[in-house]
C-alpha cells in the first residue's frame, strides 16, 4: 500500500541509502586497495602520480630492496619473531585450553565454578589492561626482555577455554563419554580418543583467535621488550616509521625510509592475518556472538 | 556464588553422579589455573599493592592516587580519552546498526556477501598496522584522498592532527578496522529474526524504514549493547594510535595524550611505579566493573547443565 502511496519519495530514499552505502563502501575499500598499490610506487611516483593506477614491477623490488636492507634485515628478524612469539604462544594455548574447558564442561570439581566465573570476567577485561600490572610483575621475578615475557602472557586466553567449555557443554554427549568410560577407557583416553577428536571445529576456532590476537598485540611487546632484536613486527613498525623523514623531518640520513617502503612493510606486517581473514569470515562471527547466543 | 547455589551443584553432582572423576578435573585445569593466576589474578593484585604503598613499600594510603589525579596531564588524557570515546561509540552504534540493516535488506544474495566482505577485511590490520596506513591517508601529500583533504582546508599534515581533530582521527581510525566485525554480527542476528514478523508487519502496510525502528532494532538491542560495553572497555585503553602518531609528528601529538600512555610515562620515564599502578588500577576498575555488569545481566553461563 505505502509503496503506492509514494512512490516518488520512496524511490528518494532508496537512493539515499544506496548513495550513502556506497560511500561507505568506498571508506572501507580505499585505504587497502591505495596501500596494496602503493608498494610498487617510487617515493616521487606515490606523491606525484595517479593514486590509484599500479607503479612499476621495477620500483616494487626497489622498496623490496630498501625494506630488507634495512639495518642490515631487520624486518626479516621482526618477522621471525613475530612468528616465533605467536606459534609458541599457539601450542601453549591449545595444550592449556583445550583441556581446561573440558574439565569444566564435562567434570565436577568444588573450585569450577569459581574458576568459570573468574575466567569469564577476564575474558571480558580488555588484555591492554592487564598489560603494565604484568610488566610490574615479571619485573620483580626478572624476567622481563625475555622471549617468555611475551609468550606466557600470550598464552593466557581466557575466551579460548570459554569457548572450548561451551563446546563441550554444547556438542558432546556426555553418554559418549560414559560409554567409553564402560569400555574400560581410562580418563586421559576419554579425553585424547573420544572428546579431543570430536573437538576439531573448536580447536582450530581458538587456534584462530590466538593467532590473529597476538599477531596484531602491539602494547605487551612493546612494553617487555627493550631492544629490537627482540621486536615483533608489530613494534617494528615503529622503528622504521621513527626513520621516515616524511613523518620524522630529523631521521633523514643514510638509514631513512621512503613511504611506498613503510607502506610494504604495512602490507607484509598484516598478510599472514589477511590471508587468515580471507577464508575465515564465519568464524569470527561465531565467535564474537558465543558470548550471547543464548536467548 | 552463595552457599545455597554451592549445596544445588553439590547435590546434583551427587544425584547424577560424576560425569569425571574430580581428580580428573583438577589435573585437566591445573595448567591453565597456574596460568590465570600468574597472569590475570596476581598481576591485579600486585597492581593493587604498589598503588597502595610508596617507592619503599611502605603503606601510601591514596597518596598515589592523589598525586596521580593532581597531575595536569591525567585531567587532559581523561577528556581525550571521552571525547574519543563519545564520537567513537556513537558512530559505532549508529553506523553499524544502520550498514547491518543495509547488507541485510540487499535481495542479491552475491552483493550482500561481497558487501559484508568489504566491511570485515579492514578488521586485519589491527594495532599498528591500521594506524601507519591512515597516517598515510592523513598525509595530504601522500594521501589518496588529497583532494578530499584539501577541499577541507588541510595543505599539510600538521594541520590534520591539530588537537582538536585528534579525537575523531581516531575514532575514524578504530571505525575503520573494528566496524566490520560487529556488521557482520548484527546481520547474523538480524538473519535470526523471523520471517513472520516481518512479513506480519509488511502486510500490515508497515515501510522498511518502519520495520527497521520497531521491529529490527529492538529485537538487536541486546547485542548492541554488547557491542557497546565491549566497545566502551577496550577504547579507555586507548595507546597504539595516539603513541605512533606522536611519533611520527615530532611530538604535536603529546606522548602523554591518554590514560594509558600517561601510566607508561609514569613507569618508564619517571620510574614511578607506584604512580603507574594506580592509573593502571583506575583503568582496570573500570574494565572490571563494565565486564561485571555485562556478566551479571548478560546470562552467558546460560549452558550449564
Amino acid at each position: 500500500m505505502g509503496a503506492q502511496r509514494h512512490p516518488a519519495g520512496r524511490d528518494v530514499g532508496r537512493g539515499l541509502v544506496g548513495l550513502v552505502t556506497l560511500l561507505f563502501v568506498l571508506f572501507f575499500v580505499i585505504p587497502l586497495v591505495w596501500l596494496l598499490l602503493a608498494t610498487s610506487k617510487s617515493a616521487h611516483g606515490l606523491i606525484s602520480g595517479q593514486p590509484f593506477l599500479p607503479g612499476s614491477f621495477g620500483d616494487l623490488t626497489a622498496n623490496w630492496d630498501q625494506l630488507f636492507g634495512f639495518q642490515d634485515g631487520a624486518v626479516v628478524t621482526w618477522v621471525r619473531n613475530s612468528v616465533v612469539y605467536v606459534v609458541a604462544a599457539l601450542a601453549v594455548t591449545l595444550v592449556v585450553s583445550v583441556p581446561a574447558g573440558y574439565a569444566l564442561a564435562l567434570t565436577r570439581f568444588r573450585l569450577r565454578r569459581l574458576l568459570l566465573v573468574v575466567t569469564l570476567v577476564v575474558m571480558l577485561v580488555p588484555n591492554t589492561a592487564l598489560v603494565l600490572p604484568i610488566f610490574l610483575e615479571l619485573n620483580t621475578v626478572g624476567l622481563v626482555g625475555s622471549a617468555w615475557s611475551v609468550i606466557l602472557p600470550m598464552s593466557f586466553f581466557p575466551f579460548g577455554v570459554y569457548l572450548t567449555y561451551i563446546y563441550f557443554s554444547t556438542s558432546v554427549p556426555r553418554d559418549l563419554l560414559a560409554a567409553a568410560r564402560v569400555d574400560g577407557c581410562g580418563e586421559v583416553q576419554v579425553f585424547t580418543r573420544v572428546a579431543l577428536p570430536l573437538a576439531t571445529p573448536v580447536v582450530a576456532l581458538v587456534a584462530f583467535f590466538s593467532f590473529v590476537q597476538n599477531w596484531n598485540n602491539f602494547f605487551l611487546p612493546f612494553v617487555m621488550l627493550p631492544s629490537s632484536d627482540g621486536y615483533p613486527i608489530q613494534v617494528g613498525l615503529t622503528s622504521l616509521l621513527a626513520s621516515t623523514p616524511a613523518f620524522n623531518p630529523s631521521s633523514a640520513g643514510t638509514q631513512s625510509v621512503q613511504l611506498p617502503t613503510l607502506a610494504l612493510a604495512t602490507v607484509i606486517s598484516v598478510l599472514p592475518v589477511l590471508v587468515v581473514f580471507l577464508f575465515s569470515q564465519r568464524f569470527l562471527v561465531t565467535g564474537m556472538t558465543a558470548g550471547g547466543t543464548k536467548e | 556464588m552463595t552457599s545455597s547455589e554451592a549445596g544445588r551443584w553439590a547435590s546434583t553432582g551427587r544425584r547424577r553422579g560424576p560425569a569425571g572423576g574430580s581428580a580428573t578435573g583438577y589435573a585437566f585445569v591445573s595448567l591453565y589455573a597456574v596460568l590465570l593466576v600468574a597472569f590475570g589474578v596476581l598481576p591485579a593484585l600486585y597492581a593493587v599493592r604498589l598503588a597502595f604503598t610508596d617507592g619503599d613499600g611502605a603503606f601510601a594510603g591514596f597518596t598515589n592516587f592523589s598525586t596521580v589525579l593532581s597531575d595536569f596531564r591525567f585531567g587532559s588524557a581523561v577528556t581525550h580519552v571521552a571525547l574519543y570515546l563519545a564520537i567513537w561509540l556513537v558512530a559505532l552504534v549508529v553506523l553499524v546498526s544502520f550498514l547491518a540493516l543495509v547488507v541485510h535488506a540487499v535481495q542479491v544474495r552475491w552483493l550482500s556477501r561481497v558487501l559484508r566482505l568489504v566491511f570485515y577485511l579492514p578488521g586485519a590490520l589491527a594495532g599498528a598496522s591500521s594506524v601507519l596506513l591512515w597516517l598515510f591517508v592523513l598525509d595530504p601529500t601522500a594521501s589518496p584522498v588529497s583532494g578530499l583533504l584539501h577541499l577541507l582546508g588541510f595543505t599539510s599534515f600538521v594541520q590534520v592532527i591539530t588537537p582538536a581533530n585528534l579525537p575523531p582521527v581516531f575514532a575514524v581510525i578504530a571505525f575503520w578496522a573494528g566496524a566490520g566485525g560487529w556488521i557482520v554480527v548484527m546481520y547474523g542476528a538480524l538473519n535470526g529474526i523471523s520471517n513472520e514478523i516481518v512479513e506480519a508487519a509488511r502486510i500490515d502496510g508497515a515501510s522498511a524504514v518502519q520495520i527497521a525502528l520497531r521491529i529490527q532494532l529492538p529485537l538487536l538491542r541486546k547485542w548492541i549493547a554488547y557491542m557497546g560495553v565491549l566497545s566502551l572497555a577496550a577504547g579507555t585503553q586507548l595507546f597504539v594510535e595516539p603513541q605512533l602518531l606522536s611519533q611520527a609528528s615530532n611530538a604535536v601529538v603529546p606522548n602523554d595524550y591518554s590514560l594509558n600512555q600517561l601510566a607508561y610515562q609514569y613507569a618508564f620515564q619517571q620510574n614511578d611505579f607506584n604512580g603507574a599502578a594506580a592509573i593502571s588500577l583506575l583503568l582496570l576498575v573500570v574494565s572490571l566493573a563494565l565486564s561485571a555488569v555485562f556478566v551479571t545481566r548478560g546470562g552467558l553461563f546460560e549452558t550449564e547443565v
